[in-house]
């Protein structure tokens, strides 16, 4: 009925999860959505390759696949979990994904941590927070998270969180790191 | 059908190749809602845009609507542009994109998500 409907309009909150290609996005984006992720796809028009040193032939255009998901944290406010398309010819869908994003979680991955350097520079650059989340597959191989920001030349005080991604608790953890994160920046901004 | 094989239909052309919606820009976490229960009948009006004004009558946040509709992002912001023109839908701009975020909205997050 026309008279029943609500009408009242959630604030909506982005956050971006990035990282190389296999860092777990897609599964962190899973394992934290209150909804079954979904995913949307932006078809992009004169995509011309031109920096692709991978043999990729030019393309007039290209589809790519945007995963999402969603955490209702109150009826007025939502957040939303963008997983970044990983190659980086589509970073320019970067630029409308990070307006007025919250903060970003780069996903690294011990095995190909330079996978995480272009996302990581991306953030730096564009003055988007970002936390950085060590995907921890197997427990052999286990990382400091000193090793890791050290690794990755991070500015001091970016928090290096290991996690699964698999694990609800564990992301949604690492969300809270973040929020807190950009809560710290927000009040020493404001001090100045 | 072959899904593999793409779209039947070029994704753009019911948008008439128009790639750019008319108005502002429409941010993904927009929230986007009817202003009457159905499009009615108007000369430009494509099966989309029904779909759109019927799926939007509670409020519905832009991604979602693509997804729900099986649309691209881009062809729904167009569609939208379309049905703002009309004054058919009523679509709202996440606060968060042209100021700072609030530490109390952020506050409210992170205990939010404590309590998942």
């Amino acid at each position: 009925m026309a008279s029943e409907r609500s009408d009242r309009i959630p604030v909506a909150l982005k956050i971006l999860i990035a990282g190389g290609f296999g860092a777990g996005k897609t599964t962190m984006v899973g394992s934290v959505s209150e909804i079954r992720p979904l995913q949307t796809e932006e078809v992009l028009t004169g995509v011309d390759g031109a920096d692709d040193t991978d043999g990729v032939e030019e393309k007039r255009t290209t589809t790519v696949t945007m995963d999402f998901g969603r955490i209702t944290i109150t009826d007025d406010l939502q957040l939303y979990l963008f997983g970044t398309p990983g190659q980086d010819r589509f970073w320019y869908l970067w630029d409308e994904l990070s307006h007025g994003a919250l903060g970003a979680v780069v996903l690294a991955d011990t095995r190909r941590l330079a996978d995480c350097f272009p996302s990581i520079d991306y953030f730096e650059q564009r003055g988007t927070p970002f936390v950085v989340a060590v995907n921890c597959f197997d427990t052999d191989k286990r990382f400091t998270t000193d090793a890791v920001a050290r690794a990755l030349d991070l500015d001091p005080g970016v928090p290096v969180v290991l996690f699964d991604a698999r694990e609800p608790v564990a992301a949604r953890n690492v969300l809270i790191e973040l929020v807190e994160y950009v809560a710290r920046r927000q009040l020493t901004t404001a001090g100045r | 059908m072959d899904h593999d094989a793409g779209p039947v239909v070029r994704p753009y052309a019911m948008t008439g190749g128009r790639v750019v919606p008319s108005g502002t820009g429409i941010d993904l976490v927009a929230f986007v809602v009817s202003t009457m229960p159905d499009a009615g009948s108007g000369p430009h009006m494509h099966p989309e845009h029904h779909a759109i004004v019927a799926a939007s009558w509670e409020p519905i946040s832009v991604v979602e609507l693509a997804a729900k509709l099986d649309l691209s992002a881009g062809v729904v912001r167009v569609l939208l542009g379309d049905l703002r023109s009309a004054g058919l839908i009523s679509l709202y701009e996440p606060p968060a994109a042209t100021q700072p975020h609030d530490v109390d909205v952020l506050k409210a997050v992170v205990d939010g998500l404590r309590a998942l």
